[in-house]
């Protein structure tokens, strides 16, 4: 059969070159080429754990509930049951007394560059900015990170983080795709990469690209020029994509490939996400009608420092602001900063998120938001609590990355990706005690055994130190 | 107690409320006869005092409840567990439920030198590159109105030391002590120190190895003592003799200026003569010697630079790997700035960075202070009371080595002050220090708090800035029957 078939076509190759064409029925043209859309595949799997219930804790659930005298139950890489004492523990379950402890699921950085810009910050290891096009959406930051950046380790122990989003840096108007990571050590990228998450595509707006090229005397040089260039580049995507859409519909001589217009394709079909570095209210305005322009979707703004200028828009346009809590005049476009931000964005009604940026602020994201809530809560806006606070921690962060339904809240069925914590989070003298991600404990300060130490240090001085 | 009347006396002006009035003048001469700076008579004098809060010295100690700080004349008359008599119609704040403490003392800041870092022409001093270095004095780029100040004023930092940043040479100039307030006179004490670099940064600067910028440093102390053997023992009111004038160093370290150029030098001079003539107060122990350097080893060739140049006064900033070498660090008696909490290998001189670093020097008893060491040096010294929060939480990791709620607020207020002699002035609410203190809305090392009230030498400062401004147009966004201009 199969070399009947392999016959048949030969055969009819050769009618058809022999332009005997109209002797017979017309040829059905090749099925087209499936390009594979995940060449570089997670290879992730949780590492084992034991059920277990935290009792007596304060939870902050992430869906803005919090409840005293808690009870958290996991099982199987999985949330079981969130609740009060009367839930019952599943047998053989390990039982851990949360009196005077705090459990929130898995803090969640939507903005990191852990691994492409890692520790120690040489020359040698910076892979962060692909700074020699100002449109380079062909490039993918899980081919830069270096999975034994120590930085990793820190966002754990310290800063309770469990999920985190390494993007390209902001040089480019396109700086290429992100990757989503579990914040479990491996040997490689893919050893950390989030089963089933999408892909993101790092956008930039305003100063960087243009400073970056308009310095070297190339486009972009001005914000007009910044918006023209992008616009292009969405030009030749959207041709890239009715080409492909032909060529997938009909079959027919397959198109060249383009890694950098396959990215763009991926975003205007809605498969890739647009994490789009903004500071000025007025460039994420330009921006939004440049979405609206091509036909793609922006899911949030990053460094969103306008962010509570615009909010309304934001609101209208489902559009996710990052944000700092305090951060500001480090450049022009920070000049307008304001520490109600976070509040304020999400006192609109908008999707409001705090992120990091920084392999230091990675590690005190609960402070961070401590202090946008409580000057939210001084500038008068309503309905501020620790539990509806800690949205901006991972709920909304996991809406932006498109893993709402994965992680994100302890609601059950979820990956277990929880902190239990030695006091209030909001509170500087609280850090984590414990961090489970799948389940699996990854993280506790009351054994050495259980703390990450990279490759880099071992033999260092400091090796294996609490940090 | 006595109130020291030759000092600076902020008064109040009657006809203004209090929370807003600052509009009062400080009046400095520079001083040629050998005192830092000397102040104007009060315009005015006032008492008041700060009742029912909980009080932290800001000397170690640990803050008590229901406390009380007595002001007099811009400084603490008493302050703590007391009980007071006070003079009829004296003003009592009442504090109750709130917190009362010392105004931040930055440790280590470029504060007012730069109101934007990044592509803003005009708007950064914080690095020269022109022909001078250690001659560098930052007074003249101190703008007391940049918006940094009011940002970290708002949030309860009132003094700073800051730092000129090196540009080509491991010298970096001579630094300022400033206080944060509401008017044009921001020096507390100009060219209290020399910041010079001989960690990976001297190196790059210094010649491409630390060998080099150890011999640069060497070369230039031995330029300085060259210099200094045809300095008068001491120089010179303003009514100086033309011939004293023409000498070309002068022994306090506030007018280390040449002034003539006819000072023999050797022919193999490296420095400018007004480089040179800078570090004559360094070499023989007049001011002070701030020395950035992060690894070991770098540490300790700092410390060893006593044995050759014994009157120097040293004071170590960074020190990330300090606690490696903490026993050789506390018997040199030398004291540390050093950043709170990198706990990052960021570059080979930080590999054993942990953020047990302060409390384990501490421990062994080196003299340690927190500064902000890093590129938020421009802006962010409000972060320091976050940062002094995360070292008392350390005490409650196994492993770690925290400090104490007292002691970490010491570390942002007092001890850098002692760090660089200025103890007695600045930094605690003994009696006789300048009354800088903040109200509070709670415990100053939660980040949930925030300044309520903030006084500096007594005077009661603005609070808004142009953060809390855009924050008041834009709390509410629908639209209205003017732009949001017309908000103001």
């Amino acid at each position: 059969m199969v070399s009947n078939k392999g016959f048949t076509a030969a055969f009819a190759a050769a009618l058809l070159t022999s332009g005997c064409a109209a002797l017979n029925p017309p040829p059905k043209p090749a099925p087209p080429v499936a390009i594979n859309e995940d060449p570089y595949p997670s290879t992730y799997a949780r590492y084992p754990g034991v059920p277990t219930v935290i009792r007596h804790a304060t939870v902050l659930d992430g869906d803005g509930r919090q409840i005293n005298d808690g009870t958290l139950v996991f099982a199987d890489g999985a949330i079981q049951a969130v609740g009060g004492p009367e839930l019952p523990s599943p047998a053989g379950a390990q039982e851990i007394d949360g009196t005077g402890k705090f459990v929130t699921p898995g803090i969640i950085d939507v903005h990191s560059h852990l691994g492409d810009y890692p520790s120690p910050g040489v020359s040698a290891n910076s892979d962060g900015n692909e700074a020699t096009s100002p449109a380079r959406p062909e490039v993918w930051a899980e081919h830069s990170v270096w999975p034994q950046d120590p930085g990793f380790s820190r966002a754990l122990v310290n800063g309770g983080v469990t999920t985190l989003q390494i993007l390209p840096g902001s040089a480019n108007l396109f700086g290429g795709r992100s990757v989503v990571l579990k914040n479990v050590p491996a040997r490689t990228a893919q050893g950390m990469k989030f089963p089933g998450a999408p892909y993101g595509l790092k956008m930039a707006c305003g100063e960087n690209p243009k400073r970056v090229y308009g310095s070297k005397g190339n486009m972009p040089q001005t914000r007009m020029g910044n918006i023209a260039l992008t616009r292009q580049t969405w030009i030749k995507a959207q041709a890239y994509k009715r080409k492909w859409d032909k060529y997938e519909a009909k079959g027919g001589d397959m198109p060249e490939r383009d890694l950098a217009m396959d990215t763009l394709k991926g975003v205007l079909e809605g498969k890739i996400l647009i994490h789009n570095h903004c500071y000025r209210a007025d460039e994420m305005a330009n921006m939004i009608d440049m979405s609206k322009e091509f036909g793609y979707h922006i899911t949030a703004f990053h460094h969103a420092v306008e962010a509570y200028k615009v909010a309304d828009l934001l609101r209208d346009n489902d559009i996710c602001a990052v944000m700092w809590a305090d951060w500001y005049g480090f450049k022009m476009e920070s000049y307008d900063a304001i520490k109600e931000n976070i509040p304020f964005v999400h006192n609109a009604g908008a999707c409001a998120m705090v992120h990091s940026d920084d392999p230091n602020g990675i590690q005190r994201l609960n402070q961070e938001v401590a202090k946008a809530l409580a000057d939210g809560i001084r500038a008068g806006i309503p309905n501020l609590s620790e539990a509806v606070a800690w949205e901006w921690l991972s709920r909304n962060p996991a809406k932006a990355l498109g893993i709402l339904d994965k992680t994100g809240t302890l609601s059950p069925g979820k990956m277990a990706d929880v902190v239990m914590w030695n006091g209030d989070p909001f509170s500087d003298y609280t850090r984590p005690e414990r961090v489970w991600i799948d389940g699996a404990l990854m993280y506790d300060a009351n054994d050495p055994k259980r703390r990450p130490v990279s490759d880099f240090e071992l033999g260092q001085p400091g090796e294996g130190d609490v940090k | 107690m006595t109130i020291r009347a030759t000092d600076r006396h902020p008064g109040l002006d009657p006809g203004s409320s209090f929370l807003f009035s600052s509009h009062w003048k400080k009046i400095w001469i520079p001083a040629f006869a050998g005192m830092t700076i000397m102040w104007g008579s009060p315009l005015a004098a006032e008492t008041f005092a700060i009742s029912g809060g909980t009080v932290a010295l800001g000397d170690g100690s640990e803050p008590v409840p229901n406390g009380m700080v007595v002001i007099r004349d811009g400084r603490i008359v008493a302050a703590g567990s007391i009980r007071m008599k006070l003079p009829a119609g004296t003003r009592v704040i009442d504090a109750t439920g709130k917190w009362v403490s010392p105004g931040i003392v930055a440790g280590f800041s470029r504060l007012g030198l730069a109101e934007v870092d990044l592509s803003a022409e005009g708007a950064d001093d914080t690095t020269a590159d022109g022909p001078f270095n250690a001659a560098l004095d930052v007074t003249p780029a101190i703008n007391p109105r940049d918006s940094t100040i009011a940002v970290n004023r708002a949030d309860g930092v009132t003094r700073a030391l800051v730092a000129p940043n090196a540009g080509k040479n491991i010298f970096a100039g001579q630094g300022a002590v400033i206080d944060t307030g509401s008017d044009m006179e921001p020096i507390t004490a100009a060219r209290k120190f020399q910041y010079v670099e001989l960690g990976e940064a001297g190196s790059q600067k210094g010649g491409g190895s630390r060998a080099s910028a150890h011999v640069l440093f060497r070369n230039a102390l031995r330029e300085a003592a060259e210099l200094s053997r045809y300095a008068s023992p001491l120089a010179a009111s303003r009514r100086a003799t033309p011939d004293e004038r023409e000498r070309p160093v002068v022994r306090n370290p506030n007018e280390s200026r040449i002034y003539g150029a006819d000072a023999r030098r050797s022919d193999d001079v490296l420095l400018t003569r007004f480089d040179a003539a800078a570090l004559v107060p360094v070499l023989q122990g007049r001011q002070y010697l701030l020395v950035h350097a992060e690894r070991g080893s770098d540490i300790l060739q700092v410390i060893a630079l006593k044995r050759d140049f014994p009157s120097l006064k040293l004071v170590l900033v960074g020190a990330s790997e300090g606690w490696t070498v903490a026993e050789q660090i506390a018997r040199s008696g030398v004291p540390v700035i050093a950043s709170a909490v990198n706990d990052l290998p960021a570059s080979f001189e930080q590999l054993a960075a942990t953020q047990s670093n302060v409390g384990r020097m501490r421990a062994a008893g080196v003299k340690v202070s927190i500064g902000m060491v890093d590129d938020s040096d421009t802006r962010n010294l409000f972060n320091e009371r976050q940062y002094a929060g995360n070292l008392v939480a350390l005490q409650r990791i196994p492993g770690a080595t925290g400090v104490s709620w007292g002691e970490a607020l010491a570390m942002i207020t007092s001890r850098p002050a002692e760090a660089i002699g200025m103890g007695g002035e600045l930094g605690s609410l003994a009696a006789g220090r300048r009354a800088d203190l903040v109200i509070w809305s709670g415990d100053p090392l939660e980040v949930s708090s925030a300044a309520e009230q903030v006084f500096i030498d007594g005077v009661s400062q603005p609070l808004d800035t142009h953060q809390t401004r855009l924050r008041d147009r834009y709390r509410y966004l629908p639209r209205r029957e003017l732009p949001e201009a017309y908000r103001h």
